[in-house]
């Protein structure tokens, strides 16, 4: 039932964008708003703006995850409050965290347009997710653990280390890869924050279009856009494969590492 | 949660850091809603001046520059799409994560999960793109005009059935595995060991994921504007156009000026309203359920 | 290599970061000598705009253009504050906007679309009245076949609404709208996946789109057929200029700028984008 829609719309990605495809495609820039040329400096400014978001998310989500599930009672006042604030910023539409992003970072904090800016504001977008479901994780490993680690003498701090995050790291990669599918795939919060520019970015502090705000554009706004939106569309698709499959790897890679040190 | 800050013997200057950082980290976490309801506040307070907040309720419909707002309608439009998406997301999403964990061979389950993650890292604007070149078009042959509650409800529901199985089958995946030997010596089919056994110790997670949906649902904003007609009015059935709060935002904020912008951040902060409120009940729905279940 | 290793180097780049957003802060005044122009506004504008820009930048090397997008109010409220140096509006400035400078450097029209497959070819005005405020609501009152009318307008605040609404003299109120739609790639693509529906949108996007087997066709307007032609020659009668807007008169760069996308450089780029270059 659920890969009917999949297939589907894969389907119609392959069909309308795979001979669109090709190498020059991906690493040269676009021509003619987008309709001739290919995506290689939006696909850097993309990777820029995801590695910024998740440079500060991840961090911040792990700390907030841990304090909300190791430092606090689960019925604790404080604990609740941030939870709650949590959920309620996971349905803040984008395009008010675009709009704040732009009032935040873009005008207050002087970042302008930038990479820095638009990777920010997804960081602020991405974390209730992060959280919420690393979180998650650390509630689901048994107590036993916790307590035996402690009667074992471990200070808190080697406890974390050896064995809630390896334990943890399920969840952690969930949320990563939830929150990467967001970031990768947002529009409206960018079009106000890291803007439009198509060009090679020169640092975090240039203006950068992103996949998703250039498939957007060929698709609304620009007349026989609609080739080059499917085969940037399959390009963003194939990129979150990428980091899926890596990262996932990685992650095995990892844990079967550390279960030998320890 | 045991809260062990006392029953450690060795104690380390990294725990005091750790603590001092994790503390500041989550502060700064859960300040940052404060800090998002304040600058929409800041936004909206002249609409609040000017308009008053029961012209949002009592004005007859939105045409905000002909000085006439009301949001009743859109509240309306959100809720009743996000909560059908809702309605059919949970079940698929349960039930393959269920599938995917328990039925599937190994080889099926792994690939089945990595075309979930997929589908989860698809765009909106993809999601919305296939919506009006693919969907709308048949679901305008069978009950003109097309654009409607339910193309908005069905693809919504495709967004985040996603999350739904990824956060549920990452719970499922902590049950510890003594819970389903013992279920599965005592003789219990696989079903019923799911249905007594695995869905209630695993249902705090199920739940996050669900909120999780439930909360991407309602944010959702350009897959929504792309499908759902957002013709202005209180849907009278499945088939009718709907206009949310967050299509409103994305439609008319780029053309805005002066009270109609502010009007356009109102609609931001009733939005907030909406999902705090589905929040907060469900929370309280949560206390009382693991209060019953305790007893 | 375990993994705590990964745990603290996360944590180190989050203690790390501050600084090197300091550094990024400190970064663009250290190689200022190149300028940068900022225009933001209209989104109909901004894929024309930004090609402008890439062959002005190939002329002035050291000039950067930096295009945004958000509206043509946006474009505007930036121009006013100062946040952009350049705004740019899809439509004349109103009468409350007179004390800005606006250059117009292109025109378009607006025409009214129709399925490729429904049979009426032409409506007269009170027709196209008649069906927007919804007393004609099925294609048979106007000559067409028997099956309900599916109407397209635009969202509150478009430049294409209001002059649609001044061309008919209506008021957004009257309309009886079915679909409302937000860019003009989006009303054809609804137009064209409905036989039924009714929708108008920009001239320039809707020829190219119907000149690429799109299934849409445009009508013409008091006997005027909707091409990119009549628009230039000024007698089609439903069309709006893109102006780019500054808060005080143009000087220097931006002088510098505006003239260049105002002069005959840049019309091959003009007809690319669908557009009317201004003549001579």
């Amino acid at each position: 039932m659920v890969t009917i829609p999949f297939i589907w719309i894969m389907g119609d990605l392959l069909w309308n964008g795979w001979d669109q495809l090709s190498f020059s495609f991906v690493f040269s820039a676009p021509q003619n708003a987008g309709r001739e040329g290919g995506i290689g400096p939006i696909l850097i400014s993309t990777l820029l703006i995801v590695g910024v978001c998740m440079g500060t998310a991840v961090p911040m989500g792990l700390g907030t995850a841990l304090f909300l599930s190791e430092y606090t009672r689960h019925d604790h006042v404080l604990g609740r409050l941030i939870r709650g604030s949590l959920d309620v910023l996971a349905g803040v539409p984008s395009i008010v965290f675009g709009l704040f992003g732009n009032a935040l970072f873009c005008q207050i904090l002087g970042l302008g347009f930038s990479i820095l800016s638009g990777g920010l504001t997804l960081a602020c977008m991405v974390l209730p997710i992060l959280i919420r479901t690393v979180e998650e994780s650390f509630h689901a490993i048994s107590q036993e653990q916790r307590l035996s680690a402690a009667a074992l003498g471990l200070s808190k701090t080697t406890t974390i280390r050896r064995i809630l995050l390896p334990a943890a790291l399920p969840g952690l990669l969930v949320g990563i890869i939830l929150g990467l599918g967001r970031a990768v795939a947002e529009t409206a919060a960018l079009i106000f924050t890291s803007g439009y520019v198509a060009r090679m970015p020169e640092s975090l502090m240039d203006s950068g279009r992103s996949l998703a705000v250039h498939i957007y554009d060929l698709a609304m706004n620009v007349a026989g856009g609609n080739p080059h939106a499917y085969a940037t569309a399959l390009v963003l698709v194939g990129l979150v494969f990428i980091i899926n499959v890596s990262s996932s790897w990685i992650a095995s890679r990892w844990t079967s590492c550390n279960r030998l040190s320890a | 949660m045991i809260s062990f800050s006392s029953n450690t013997l060795s104690r380390s200057r990294g725990d005091f850091l750790l603590l001092g950082s994790v503390r500041l980290l989550a502060l700064t976490a859960g300040g940052l809603l404060f800090l998002v309801v304040a600058f929409l506040f800041h936004e909206s307070w002249p609409a609040l001046q000017n308009i008053g907040l029961s012209r949002f309720f009592s004005d007859p419909d939105w045409y905000p520059t002909e000085n006439s707002y009301q949001l009743t309608s859109m509240v309306w439009g959100s809720l009743l799409a996000t909560t059908g998406a809702v309605l059919f997301a949970s079940p698929f999403g349960i039930l393959s994560a269920l599938f995917c964990h328990f039925y599937a061979p190994p080889l099926l389950a792994r690939w089945y999960r990595r075309m979930v993650e997929l589908l989860a890292g698809i765009p909106s604007v993809v999601f919305g793109f296939w919506g009006l070149m693919v969907l709308v078009p048949i679901i305008g042959r069978w009950h003109p005009p097309g654009p409607s509650l339910i193309s908005g409800i069905l693809i919504l529901t495709l967004m985040i059935m996603p999350t739904i199985m990824l956060v549920s089958h990452a719970s499922l995946a902590h049950v510890p595995i003594a819970l389903i030997h013992t279920s599965s010596a005592l003789g219990f089919s696989r079903w019923s060991m799911i249905w007594h056994v695995i869905l209630p110790t695993t249902r705090m997670g199920l739940f996050t994921g669900i909120l999780l949906g439930l909360a991407r649902a309602l944010g959702e904003t350009m897959a929504v504007l792309m499908v759902c007609g957002n013709v202005v009015q209180t849907p009278s059935h499945l088939f009718d156009p709907v206009r949310t709060l967050t299509a409103n935002i994305a439609l008319e904020m780029a053309y805005a000026l002066g009270d109609h912008r502010a009007a356009l951040f109102m609609s931001g902060l009733f939005l907030m309203g909406v999902v705090a409120l589905v929040v907060s009940t469900a929370e309280a729905l949560r206390h009382r359920n693991t209060y019953v279940s305790a007893k | 290599m375990p993994f705590s290793t990964f745990f603290f180097f996360t944590l180190r780049v989050f203690l790390v970061g501050p600084l090197l957003w300091a550094w990024a802060w400190e970064y663009p005044s250290a190689r200022a000598e190149g300028e940068r122009l900022i225009i933001t506004g209209s989104s109909t504008m901004a894929p024309l705009v930004s090609e402008i820009g890439k062959r002005f930048e190939t002329l002035h090397p050291k000039v950067r253009v930096d295009v945004q997008t958000g509206g043509s109010s946006r474009g505007i409220a930036d121009t006013v504050n100062g946040l952009a140096d350049i705004g740019m509006a899809s439509r004349a400035l109103k009468s409350q906007e007179q004390h800005l400078n606006g250059s117009v450097i292109a025109h378009d029209g607006i025409t009214i679309i129709l399925h490729t497959s429904n049979p009426v070819q032409e409506l007269t005005d009170d027709q196209i009245r008649s069906i927007y405020t919804g007393s004609s609501t099925n294609w048979s009152h106007v000559g067409g076949p028997d099956s309900g009318i599916t109407v397209v307008n635009k969202a509150e605040g478009r430049s294409t609404l209001e002059l649609f609404l001044d061309y008919f003299h209506l008021s957004n109120r009257d309309i009886h709208a079915h679909v409302v739609i937000g860019d003009n790639e989006q009303g054809i693509k609804t137009v064209a996946g409905n036989p039924n529906a009714i929708g108008y949108v920009s001239i320039g996007t809707a020829q190219y789109d119907a000149a690429h087997g799109i299934g849409i066709r445009l009508l013409a307007l008091q006997h005027i057929p909707a091409t990119l032609e009549t628009v230039r020659e000024g007698r089609f009668p439903l069309s709006r200029p893109l102006t780019l807007v500054t808060k005080s008169p143009p000087a220097g760069l931006v002088k510098t700028f505006i003239d260049f996308a105002q002069s005959p450089q840049v019309h091959d780029l003009i007809l690319q984008q669908y557009f009317v270059p201004l003549q001579g």
